[in-house]
């Protein structure tokens, strides 16, 4: 029976990741359109209806299905294989230890909305997301091209560099919630600052919060941080692939997205918290109550954790498509030498403040 | 554990599946030309890997040392309000030797692209 219910947890959040990163795609060209004053995708049809180009998605990844296997003759072939899987795979497993909404009663049983709430989730995480290194790096050397090479390399400098500032501005959060559960942060999440102010992440670390924020964003390797990439100039380390190889590279850049977004909602804005709602209802600090029944709370916890996840990504697309590149040096230097030294202070601050509140 | 193992399970079979589609779905259609490096269109010269700025080996360097850094502040930050005044001593000495390393490096060039 927990291995069904197990099963059950795994595909459902499977189906969730998958659909969303199809639809991340349709939102990124339909955004961009916005901005650049365009249309956007919307011939895409299933017998004549198309409804804002919504089948775009499911089009483009047929497309890409059907297309030629193609293995440069000059690669290393066995690596140029193994790139892309790791690639996807280490990104696509971030989102086992994200809690989705609180635990819900199910015939006397409990049950937790999240697949595997491991003690040490939030560096489950961020090994795993640092593991995704391998993938940039192979593909670039395996290519045995001289532009994926230097993509390849670019783009590990790039996330080692930030991969020490993410590492530190998320400090200062776990001395504030003593703990490395993803689900107990949430929880302890819950109270009221003050008597109205949610008692979020980002209340109690806004500088923690803001280099977390510039350094995931360097993580994901789009536009002001796209350097391995760079659409204008080298094209990248994955010049040399093509159909649903490339198509894992880039369904990882939408799941990094993803992953993001839930890591950024879960550590700094209460993950599946509601401001004021409790067990039994709405407690207004102004006084006002509403009583709801037991599913409707967790309907509304798990309809905040999607709707802060939406906004997140809405925003890093958002980011995407209004800022220019970095110069590699301002990369470099924003890395090194003012999201590191930053983080330093914002711990010895947030040390200094807990001594003194306590 | 054993949620652990059925999503590694899961995953990986997605990724090779996905993998594995374009060998099985695809069409094959290879001509020399197609074969050659991309490179703007231009005949390539070299195809062997080029030696790369030492640049980046130096990063990896300061990645290494500093994430070591890093991985000792998470169990402190973890007892920190058991611990009181003492983990704030202990890790204020820490922290300063780690800002010496840093101010040397900095100091010596390491974080500089010119």
């Amino acid at each position: 029976m927990d291995i069904v219910i197990v099963l059950i947890k795994i595909v459902l959040a499977l189906v969730w990741f998958l659909v969303l990163t199809l639809y991340l795609t349709w939102l990124e060209r339909k955004e961009s359109a916005v901005i650049q004053d365009r249309v956007g995708a919307n011939r895409a049809s299933i017998f004549g209806i198309r409804i804002l180009g919504l089948f775009q998605p499911f089009a483009d990844a047929i497309k890409m299905i059907f297309k030629e296997d193609f293995v440069p003759a000059f690669s290393k072939k066995f690596l140029h294989t193994l790139a892309p899987f790791l690639s996807f795979f280490f990104v696509a497993i971030c989102i086992t230890a994200m809690p989705f909404g609180n635990d819900i009663m199910v015939g006397g049983r409990t049950i937790s909305l999240q697949i595997f709430d491991a003690n040490v989730g939030l560096l489950f995480v961020l090994a795993m997301l640092s593991l995704g290194i391998y993938g940039i790096l192979l593909s670039g050397w395996a290519s045995n091209n001289r532009y994926s090479l230097l993509g390849g390399i670019r783009g590990a400098a790039q996330l080692i560099s930030y991969e020490v500032a993410l590492g530190l501005s998320l400090v200062g959060l776990i001395m504030v919630f003593p703990s490395l559960k993803l689900s107990e942060i949430v929880q302890s999440q819950g109270g009221l600052l003050f008597g109205f102010l949610p008692k979020w992440g980002v209340f109690l670390q806004p500088l923690g919060f803001i280099i977390f924020l510039f350094a995931a964003l360097a993580e994901t390797k789009r536009v002001p941080f796209d350097l391995p990439e760079g659409e204008s100039e080298i094209i990248g380390f994955f010049t040399e692939y093509g159909g649903l190889k490339w198509g894992l590279f880039m369904m990882t850049d939408f799941m990094e997205i993803i992953i993001v977004s839930t890591l950024l909602t879960t550590l700094f804005f209460g993950g599946w918290q509601v401001p004021w709602l409790s067990a039994d209802g709405f407690q207004f600090p102004w006084g006002g109550q509403w009583q709801m029944a037991r599913w409707l709370v967790i309907i509304f916890q798990v309809l905040a954790f999607n709707i802060k996840v939406f906004f997140f990504c809405w925003l890093q697309i958002l980011i995407r498509w209004t800022y220019p590149r970095f110069r590699y040096d301002q990369l470099m230097d924003m890395g090194w030498k003012l999201l590191v030294p930053l983080s330093l202070v914002n711990i010895v601050g947030t040390g200094l403040l807990l001594m003194v509140i306590k | 554990m054993i949620e652990l193992f059925f999503v590694f399970l899961i995953f990986g079979l997605l990724g090779v599946v996905l993998l594995s589609m374009n060998a099985l779905l695809g069409p094959r259609r290879t001509n020399p030309n197609k074969e050659k490096p991309f490179e703007c269109g231009s005949p390539y010269l070299q195809n062997e890997i080029k030696p790369f700025s030492v640049k980046f080996y130096l990063v990896a360097f300061l990645f290494l040392l500093f994430d070591i850094e890093v991985v000792f502040f998470f169990p402190w930050a973890l007892i920190f309000k058991q611990m009181k005044e003492s983990a704030l001593l202990i890790m204020l000495a820490y922290v300063i030797v780690l800002v010496v390393g840093f101010v040397y490096a900095w100091k010596k060039g390491a974080f500089e692209w010119d």
